[in-house]
């Protein structure tokens, strides 16, 4: 009885304190396929450990695109592109208190960010309540296939803040607030904007504003239940300098079963509302000063439905590999737009083609080894 | 606000703080790996970027940050 009270209280310790991440490897393999675009390729993650008080963490990860989606059908020719991201990180344990370091530099053939980040977190009462804040600089390099004079920067910052409590023995929540501002060139250099001509339509660039500052705020629950389950839940509302507001909620439910065995079922709702110089069709050329036609930026809704399962196949607490596990998840996202228009419908009035939307499928395969 | 903020002030300066009301040895529950925001980070970044791509909204994901390095 001893013996269990003084492993309950090292594994408490290991919880609530502040603990740096645990050391392990993931390889994951993921897919997203919908709306005429298919990207794929694998992410390695590797996270260890020194003398439990620095943490160093790399990550390689890659996105291979094959785009024939509805904005590329109706404006540009189906291509392929790679895009391939590394990052490094360091933590560092102090007392109850955690500093992170990042790195990360993306490059496609178009496009380069290199991001900084620095972030600290600190427990405090009793180690029931955890209080971080982060910040993060991107600079951004964007190019224009086919252009060698084309060349344009953009920066941005990321203000982070965040409060963790425990509030019973079964349950805790999570607040975040992350304020954004970017600055220099926000829009694609390929996409384009509709409007009306008299006779049908025509395009023109899109132009967006060279500032844009967000804030989003998110409100997060975890429940242990009586059975040994967990049940998640998160809300979280989004406001932009565009005039975007958005709000979204979902829940994820995770059931283990057996020894070896884990279920998760997940659901969200997303909803969103048009940046203001947003239109499906402008009434004639340079309508306004700022214009949008990116779908990303209407007014929509979408929901996604995942399932994941997972086995541990390998536990032997040898000294070197602690665990092995393989997990499989599929989700499947739809989206609907109320203002975005499927212009490749032909033979009806310009605005009066139908509302466009889509359905994706995200799958991941991720085998991941605690040593 | 000014007598809000002393009193704040003099109740954090009195060692007053709250005693912790779920005991260390209580939270063996809260620890299960299950109950963790982000139990699969290169899942849960890639997830994040999945959705930062495709709506308006950013920041705030929780768990996975450091930016998403995508236009």
């Amino acid at each position: 009885m001893q013996l269990k009270a003084l492993f309950l209280i090292f594994l408490s310790g290991l919880s609530a304190a502040a603990v740096l991440p645990e050391d392990r490897a993931d390889l994951l393999y993921h897919r997203y396929e919908g709306g005429g675009m298919t990207i794929q390729g694998p992410s390695v993650l590797v996270r260890k450990s020194v003398k439990e008080k620095v943490s160093v963490s790399a990550n390689y990860y890659v996105d291979k695109v094959s785009a024939a989606s509805i904005d590329v059908l109706t404006s540009a020719s189906p291509y392929e592109e790679e895009r391939k991201q590394k990052s490094v990180g360091v933590g560092l344990l102090s007392g109850k208190a955690i500093y992170s370091f990042g790195y990360t530099a993306s490059d496609e053939s178009d496009y380069s960010a290199r991001t900084y980040s620095f972030g600290a977190s600190q427990d405090f009462f009793g180690d029931l309540t955890t209080v971080s804040f982060g910040y993060a600089q991107g600079d951004d390099d964007v190019s224009r296939s086919g252009d060698p004079f084309f060349s344009e920067e953009a920066k941005r910052r990321h203000f982070r803040f965040g409060l963790t409590q425990v509030l019973t023995k079964t349950w805790l929540a999570a607040l975040s607030h992350e304020a954004i501002t970017d600055e220099g060139f926000l829009n694609n250099p390929y996409r384009s904007v509709r409007y009306e001509t008299g006779t049908g339509y025509s395009f023109q660039a899109e132009n967006y504003p060279n500032t844009r500052t967000s804030e989003a705020t998110a409100l997060r629950s975890s429940h242990y239940l009586p059975w040994r389950a967990a049940l998640h839940a998160e809300y979280r509302r989004f406001e932009d300098s565009w005039g975007i507001e958005s709000s979204d909620w979902g829940f994820r439910f995770v059931q283990p079963v057996g020894k070896h065995w884990e279920a998760e079922l997940r659901y969200r709702e997303y909803e969103q509302t048009a940046a203001d110089f947003y239109s499906d069709l402008f009434p004639f050329q340079d309508a306004q000063n700022f214009l949008a036609r990116d779908k990303e930026l209407s007014t929509f809704d979408s929901t996604s439905l995942g399932v994941a399962l997972s086995w541990e196949f390998y536990r032997n607490r040898s000294r070197f590999l602690e665990r092995m596990a393989i997990r499989v998840s599929v989700d499947d996202y739809r989206f609907d737009y109320k203002d975005f228009r499927d212009i490749r419908v032909t033979g009806v009035p310009p605005g009066a083609e139908p509302l466009y939307s889509f359905d994706a499928q995200v799958t991941q395969v991720l085998l991941s080894a605690w040593y | 606000m000014k007598l809000l903020s002393f009193l704040a002030i003099i109740f954090l300066l009195s060692g007053c703080a709250p005693k912790p009301w779920v005991k260390p040895y209580e939270r063996a529950r809260l620890a299960d790996p299950i109950m963790s925001l982000n139990p699969h980070p290169a899942s849960g970044s890639y997830e994040h970027h999945v959705r930062q791509a495709r709506e308006g909204a950013r920041g705030a994901e929780g768990g996975a940050g450091g930016g998403c390095g995508c236009n």
